[in-house]
């Protein structure tokens, strides 16, 4: 007879790339590198568009003028998070959010914090908390969360 | 400035699945340093084992122990191994029939130069020093004389 029998094993699997983000994204990233957003606006529809792609998705056009957007906007929709997953090391539950920076026409998503999850509302004011700048590299981890604005309304 | 970007990307699945009764017998064995195979009911010796007859899909329950010498059925030789791959090295992947089966599994035969290898030569296990109930407790498999 054998030995205790095997219940299951361990198969990961992974998946080795070079990613290059074309030029466009890397114009975005080398900007955020040095802590500044940039967005680009489609000269058909003039929707201010980031992170920036180098054309219009409605227009086909290729989008060349940037614009300067400021680390501030608007959460557009957000998912609390209350399942962890491998590799993963933010405290549960955590909230995700669509936030759409002042100036810009689309959202992107990013991590929303020191707020409790049951807090957040669509149509929240939020600002950007930047890891120090000796941190930065050409990634949007530069920012490490987004974080409620107080403003006078 | 106009450079475009570029950086390694790993994207990994950490699945863990579950291998039921055969095979997990089959996986408890290989951690004590013995490979069974079961016999279907054509009187052929499956090796892997499997659950289920493959002709008349009645369960199956007759273990046999086979190896640890085999035969190499087929091979294709691996000049350049990927990160992923049991050997760091030059080796071959491998149909082995193993002494005392009817079928033959897949694994690697550590031959050193592609020159070694050839169908019909025997090979035997090398096992791992530290086993885990997993196919690869049997680390490779080596060239063997008789």
């Amino acid at each position: 007879m054998s030995g205790d029998p095997v219940r299951s094993i361990r198969t990961p699997i992974a998946l080795e790339y070079r990613y290059t983000p074309g030029l466009a994204s890397s114009r975005f990233l080398r900007a955020v590198a040095e802590g500044r957003l940039i967005g680009q606006r489609c000269p058909v529809c003039r929707k201010v568009y980031i992170p920036t792609r180098g054309s219009c998705p409605t227009d086909g056009v290729p989008t060349e003028e940037e614009v300067e957007l400021p680390d501030r906007g608007t959460v557009t929709t957000f998912c609390v998070v209350n399942v962890p997953f491998a590799g993963h090391a933010i405290e549960m539950p955590y909230v995700a959010a669509s936030i759409q920076l002042d100036g810009a026409d689309i959202a992107f998503q990013h991590l929303l914090q020191e707020i409790a999850a049951d807090q957040v509302r669509i149509g929240m004011r939020v600002q950007a908390v930047w890891k120090p700048p000796d941190e930065w590299g050409p990634s949007l981890e530069n920012i490490r969360h987004f974080r409620p604005l107080t403003e006078p309304s | 400035m106009n450079e475009v970007l570029s950086a390694p990307h790993r994207l990994e699945y950490p699945y863990r699945r579950s291998v039921g009764p055969v095979l997990g017998r089959f996986l408890g064995g290989l951690r004590e340093g013995r490979i069974e195979g079961m016999r279907a009911r054509d009187g052929r010796v499956l090796v892997p084992p499997q659950e289920y007859d493959p002709i008349t899909a009645e369960p199956l329950d007759e273990w046999v122990a086979v190896g640890p010498g085999g035969v190499v059925v087929s091979w294709a030789w691996i000049a350049e191994p990927l990160l992923r791959h049991p050997l760091q090295r030059p080796f071959a992947w491998a149909l082995v029939r193993l002494d005392g089966a009817d079928t033959a599994m897949l694994h690697a035969v550590d031959g050193g130069d592609a020159g070694v290898m050839r169908t019909g030569m025997r090979v035997t296990v090398r096992w791992r020093p530290e086993r885990v109930g997993d196919i690869h407790d049997i680390e490779c498999f080596v060239p063997a004389t008789g």
